[in-house]
């Protein structure tokens, strides 16, 4: 009951986010805590959420989300009109950006039939060789993807008559698709196709058994992995302001493998809680401690929190609710 | 049981600890507060010696000024990137909007100064200098009335080396070797502009990034009648190359683009210095200048830097990061340090800006708000001991287009492999 209650707690927090921050802080640093703390981490959380969907469910650790992300946004930035350079140009966000939905729920498929037989360690490489792959070719080709400076000026879409640069639409956005996404993977695990996932996942040889096709549900599974990743590209892009390689190259590749880690691959939530931490620190490191050495900083509290809590801050949740439990015990 | 509680009972307190000691900064907003200025530059990645080196010029220049101009004290604050335009650009959002910064000075590389470029376009009353990036577009196409750069670009640092190669060195035919990505297209471009305009005659050879086997291509150019060798890379692929071509007993006259007759390149041992002695390239700075300007520069960057890990001479980067800070300071000192009203008087005398780099060459501004200045003709020499690059001509005030008229310009469109700017006198 009290669970229910903090659940609903939060979902209000967010929504009222906006109002509540100006009250703790200076006008222009609320709207900054607005877009680029909580809006970046919503974005990239949903990017994680795609992997922490494959991880939690199907036991799939996919390196290729981020490269996956990165072709939906590639996708907009080709096809949508005002992008610089112009590549094709001419549709409307309203068409570029299923498009580019579209284009990822196809990559994560074409991922997963490639990545079908391959387990663990060498689904990992698999996926990291083909984003890396991408990602190399992104960056040398002119033609499509104007190389390594990228496609500048993708501003996003006018939402009811207000500019999507406005930090409150950009977080109302965001928190809106993140809201659909993370609700939707929630409702999809308790279906019939969820439920065999994590059959697939607990053991793979008896749902085959039970005549399921394993390798069908994966590649599948892939595809919805992409399409949630795809979202969270299209965002990411309009965010940036247009997409260049280094937004899907090995660094950012890793980051969201990092968010995933941190925020524990036991629920979905993680993936945001994850999101949150890194965002926050990649942001105010460089204040809290020497801006020639930051990264120090915050691979430290990256160590910290897997060392004190292996399946990360969702399992610290789990612990601290553990450890209540034991004082009123003994109480 | 107790150890076990108490072990989790610290954990926590500690994370309590830190998130308390995180706080939340608040400026005081004030009459006459300081001048907020913000630098941006690459501590991390690819290019974190030639970043770190650019805060150094920076924070000396600051320091000789007493961090104060028109009468207001300047705080400098720094941020780094790792040359990866969206983190530049979540720098760049933090830099303005929690830590309230007026100015920005940077970003370092290409795709960084176009991001910052865009991001400035959605900004009011704030104001971006670059740092030390050098795609021509970032100013070329599609300008941001906030985006001011007082560095010249890629293109620009070419300017004179092919009619050099064409008049004084008599040579009609070069192989052309480059790096198949943005800025390597840029310098080919800016070179061929005035070789091929001259009647030369350009055949490329291009390799991506990366690339540390050059034999075939070494072999291929021994073997061609080209009279000369341009080589448009950098770093270790530059290094590559030089060894190959060194240990294939190459004799041809060497021309280089402008971040390969540098001391990261002739520091480094190997046999790649023995035909790096007379090298001709062109940028816009060199060890040596015969000004006295520069030469005081020198001496200030070496008393101040020399013994706290800076190089015997200031890199490219340091250069330009001073020169567009100098940029900064004189329009500052120009409206007695005012920016009330958008910064709108500030950013008219940005504009209105001439002054004279730390090389000694004068600098103003065009339309787009980029430099016009000027660009020298280097040859490496063994001097004192050691190889250093020793301008020995000066193109006065190159323009962004190289002195095409600039519709013509735009209309050859963004260099790339297939556009090297090779386009015949008709």
């Amino acid at each position: 009951m009290a669970e229910r209650a903090a659940r609903w707690l939060i979902v209000a927090a967010l929504l009222a986010l906006p109002w509540l921050l100006p009250m703790i802080l200076p006008p222009h640093q609320a709207q900054f805590w607005t877009a680029n703390v909580f809006g970046r981490a919503i974005v990239f959380g949903i990017i994680a959420l795609s992997l922490t969907f494959l991880a939690t469910y199907g036991g799939f650790i996919s390196l290729a989300q981020m490269m996956i992300a990165g072709t939906a946004g590639y996708t907009v930035a080709i096809f949508v009109d005002g992008a610089v350079p112009a590549i094709v140009g001419g549709l409307s966000y309203a068409a570029a950006v299923p498009l580019g939905l579209a284009a990822a729920t196809l990559m994560g498929l074409l991922v997963g039939a490639i990545a079908v037989r391959t387990r663990d360690i060498y689904l990992l490489m698999i996926t990291l060789a083909l984003a890396m792959g991408v990602f190399r070719f992104v960056e040398t080709n002119i033609a499509w993807f104007n190389g390594y400076e990228g496609i500048r000026n993708v501003v996003g879409p006018r939402l009811f008559g207000y500019d999507f640069r406005n930090a409150y639409v950009f977080y109302y956005a965001a928190l809106a698709v993140a809201g659909l996404l993370y609700g939707g993977v929630l409702y999809l695990v308790r279906t019939p196709f969820g439920l065999v996932l994590q059959g697939i996942r607990d053991n793979a040889r008896r749902v085959a058994a039970l005549g399921y096709s394993v390798a069908l549900h994966r590649i599948l599974a892939f595809g919805v992995a992409g399409f949630i990743a795809g979202a969270g590209g299209v965002l990411a892009t309009i965010y940036n302001i247009g997409i260049s390689p280094g937004s899907i190259g090995l660094g950012a590749t890793v980051n969201i493998l990092i968010m995933s880690v941190i925020g524990g691959l036991g629920h979905p939530i993680g993936a945001f809680i994850g999101a949150l931490i890194f965002v926050v620190f990649d942001t105010f490191a460089a204040d809290l401690y020497d801006r020639d050495r930051f990264n120090t900083l915050i691979g430290l509290v990256f160590l910290a929190i897997v060392l004190v809590s292996p399946d990360g801050m969702v399992g610290v949740g789990a612990r601290l609710r553990r450890l209540l439990g034991v004082r009123h015990a003994a109480a | 049981m107790t150890t076990r509680l108490t072990r989790r009972a610290a954990l926590l307190g500690t994370g309590g600890l830190a998130a308390a000691a995180a706080g939340f900064p608040a400026p005081a907003i004030a009459q006459r507060a300081p001048i907020r200025l913000g630098g941006l530059t690459t501590l991390e990645g690819p290019f974190a010696t030639g970043g770190q080196d650019a805060y150094r010029t920076v924070q000396m220049e600051l320091e000789r000024i007493d961090y104060t101009v028109g009468g207001r004290r300047i705080e400098f604050i720094r941020e780094s990137s790792n040359a990866q335009a969206d983190v530049a650009l979540a720098r760049a959002r933090k830099l303005i909007e929690q830590d309230n910064v007026d100015i920005i000075l940077g970003p370092l590389s290409g795709a960084e100064g176009i991001a910052l470029r865009d991001y400035s376009r959605t900004l009011t009353g704030r104001t971006i200098v670059n740092g030390s990036s050098g795609a021509a577009d970032t100013t070329l196409r599609n300008p941001s009335p906030n985006f001011f750069r007082f560095n010249t670009d890629g293109t620009q640092w070419m300017a004179g080396l092919g009619s050099h190669v064409y008049n004084n060195l008599n040579i009609r035919d070069v192989a052309v070797t480059a790096g198949d990505y943005a800025f390597p297209y840029a310098q080919v471009f800016g070179f061929n502009i005035e070789f091929c305009r001259l009647g030369g005659r350009v055949t490329h050879y291009w390799a991506p990034l990366g690339t540390t086997d050059f034999s075939a291509q070494v072999a291929q150019i021994n073997r061609s009648d080209a009279g000369a060798i341009v080589i448009v890379h950098g770093g270790t692929d530059g290094l590559a190359f030089m060894t190959q071509y060194a240990q294939a007993g190459g004799q041809k006259p060497l021309i280089a683009g402008s971040i390969m007759a540098d001391q990261t390149m002739l520091a480094a041992r190997g046999p790649h210095r023995r035909v790096m002695i007379g090298m001709v390239s062109s940028g816009p700075i060199a060890d040596v200048i015969d000004d006295p300007d520069w030469r005081e520069f020198v001496e200030r960057y070496r008393r101040r830097w020399l013994n706290e890990g800076g190089f015997p001479s200031p890199s490219i980067h340091a250069v330009n990061y001073a020169t567009n800070l100098w940029g900064i300071l004189g329009a500052l000192r120009a409206v007695d340090g005012d920016l009330s009203n958008n910064q709108a008087a500030f950013q008219r005398a940005l504009a209105a800006q001439q002054f004279k780099a730390p090389t000694g060459a004068n600098v103003k501004l065009d339309h787009n708000r980029q430099a016009i200045s000027d660009i020298f003709l280097n040859r490496v020499e063994e001097r004192d001991g050691r190889a250093q690059v020793v301008a020995f001509g000066r193109t006065a005030q190159v323009n962004q287009t190289l002195g095409v008229p600039e519709a013509q310009f735009l209309a050859l469109g963004s260099p790339s492999r297939d556009n090297p700017g090779c386009v015949r006198p008709s």
